[in-house]
């Protein structure tokens, strides 16, 4: 076998990785209230209590209208960016890119006490979900153009001028023949986005009005020892919620890949 | 095809890229280099009980630096992220090595999608999870002694620095193993091929080669770990105990319990800049790989 030692600390680095995500839905199935091996025994009653929470149905719509309104704004700044980037040269494109993904590396607290100051000092605004909503596509929006200037990046430039020469207008080649083919790489975006908004909580935190997000209810829950069990049960709901979506945007992202003719580089990033 | 009209057509190619851009570029501009402004503006000012007082003055700055509870704050910040970064990129670098050349070319995809999931799930549940882990009588423990292994509880792994570095050690392990993955795949094979002919062995192409060539990745790694590592605020609260507190607490509890909003600007920019100028210096130290 190549690579002996290298693989076996992969496996041992990926356990560590996946420690967490592991032990989540164990304990939101164990009986016992203490989260502690060793495991009690089997119930679902945690999933039933989530069902009987008032507040936490109301958490659970405002995240994700939040994190659907975030993915459409998101994927929209993402398309014109990279777009533009991919396909024109302008002046000042360096740092004009560069600003717009910054978001990527700055500390999210940064970001959230910036709009934080403008929305309450500034302009004398509620907190609500739209304030929310802001902070999230500006995290957002340089994952999408990531995702997106590789979809962008292996289109053949001759297919959009032939459609040109044929009579097409500028307008109708990009909603005709571009738009089409990047699809793969909006739709993966969009789900990206979703997640990255639905489980954010350091922004929302800050700029969450009185209807608080997911994970914003959650972080008021951590407190009370008896509600870890449900918070668990709760968490094992999100998780998969997760897994699904992102194997639906890295199926999305593949296809879009080899539509393009490029070669998979893997990975989102 | 004249001079003239391929300089017209660079001319509405530029126009159209910039008004294609534009949408994205105001919205980064009124939302974040505006509300930056505003903070640095803040940072100026001070807080007159439920008013703030608008007349500029380094009151804040002064008490940043004399006061000592934040200095030890800003100081444990800067050394807990700058060991965070080392123990994520020296741990993640051989990942990224064996998926760029171990792993067969049609499988270096999925690997790298099996690292990234972790990230993307709730980074609030994850920090919560590592405090359920690392607890008195948390998993590690009561999975210990349940197998015998310990008799008493370890106890210097919870409510202290350590925990905050395993924590985000975790979170950040993705970050750090996409950039230095691309770097390698970018490296030309044959040159480790050539490095062999000429007498080198394994290990010294490595550092002599490999290395070099991988250190654009590495630095990306570093910077895209220490950054945000400094605004990190939910770790520190739930497994660092009091003296694993890092700086975005204080501004965290400046903002929302204090009511300092000048204060919490004025720490969050002292953060930014302590960040931005140890990042610099690194990038500077490093800047011949980078060529």
């Amino acid at each position: 076998m190549k690579g002996g030692w290298l693989r076996i600390y992969a496996i041992g680095y990926l356990v560590f990785l996946y420690l967490p995500v592991v032990l989540l839905p164990m304990f939101a199935f164990n009986e016992g209230t203490v989260i502690a091996f060793p495991l009690k025994g089997f119930t679902t009653e945690w999933f039933v209590q989530l069902a009987g929470i008032e507040a936490l149905h109301g958490a659970l719509l405002n995240s994700v209208f939040i994190a659907l309104v975030t993915a459409s704004l998101s994927v929209i700044f993402g398309i014109c960016a990279a777009r533009a980037s991919t396909r024109f040269r302008f002046p000042f494109k360096g740092p004009i890119m560069g600003a717009i993904m910054v978001p990527l590396v700055l500390p999210e607290i940064i970001v959230a006490v910036s709009l934080l100051v403008v929305v309450v000092q500034v302009l004398d605004l509620p907190l609500s979900a739209w304030t929310v909503i802001a902070g999230h596509t500006l995290i957002c929006t340089p994952f999408a153009i990531a995702i997106l200037s590789s979809a962008f990046q292996g289109l053949d430039q001759s297919l959009e001028e032939a459609a040109v020469d044929l009579g097409e207008t500028r307008w109708g080649a990009f909603k005709n023949i571009i738009l089409p083919l990047v699809s793969p790489g909006i739709v993966a975006s969009f789900l990206i986005c979703f997640t990255i908004s639905l489980d954010e909580f350091i922004i929302a935190f800050f700029l969450t009005g009185a209807e608080p997000t997911l994970p914003v209810y959650i972080w008021s829950q951590l407190r009370f020892p008896t509600k870890i069990p449900a918070v668990m049960a709760l968490g094992t709901l999100m998780l998969v919620a997760s897994l699904i979506i992102l194997s639906v945007a890295e199926y999305y992202r593949r296809r879009g890949v080899e539509r393009v003719g490029g070669k998979d580089s893997g990975g989102f990033l | 095809m004249g001079v003239r009209t391929i300089a017209t057509r660079l001319d509405s190619d530029a126009k159209r890229g910039l008004l294609l851009v534009s949408p994205t570029a105001v919205y980064v501009l009124l939302l974040l280099a505006a509300p930056l402004a505003a903070v640095v503006t803040f940072s100026f000012w001070t807080q007159d009980f439920l008013t703030i007082d608008r007349s500029f003055t380094l009151d804040n700055y002064r008490e940043a630096f004399t006061d000592p509870l934040y200095r030890v704050l800003m100081i444990r910040s800067l050394v807990i992220s700058g060991i965070v970064t080392v123990v994520t990129v020296v741990l993640a670098f051989p990942i990224a090595y064996f998926v760029s050349f171990y792993v067969p070319p049609e499988r270096k995809a999925l690997w790298i999608f099996l690292i990234t999931i972790p990230f993307w799930t709730s980074y609030l549940l994850r920090v919560f999870l590592w405090k359920v882990i690392l607890g008195f009588n948390g998993v590690l423990n009561s999975g210990l002694i349940s197998l015998g292994l310990i008799d008493e509880p370890i106890t210097f792994i919870l409510y202290n620095a350590n925990a905050v570095v395993i924590t985000l050690a975790h979170a950040f392990a993705p970050f750090t193993i996409l950039p230095i993955y691309v770097a390698l795949e970018k490296i030309d094979r044959s040159l480790l091929e050539a490095s062999r002919d000429l007498g080198e062995n394994r290990v010294t192409t490595f550092f002599r080669v490999t290395l070099p060539l991988a250190m654009p990745g590495v630095i990306a790694a570093t910077l895209i770990v220490f950054i945000p590592t400094i605004g990190d605020y939910v770790t520190p609260r739930l497994v660092g105990g009091p003296n694993g507190l890092m700086i975005a607490n204080m501004i965290q509890t400046q903002f929302l319990k204090l009511n300092n909003a000048p204060m919490g600007a004025t720490l969050a920019v002292l953060a930014m800049c302590a960040v931005t100028a140890i990042s610099l210096i690194f990038v500077l130290m490093n800047r011949r790989y980078l060529r």
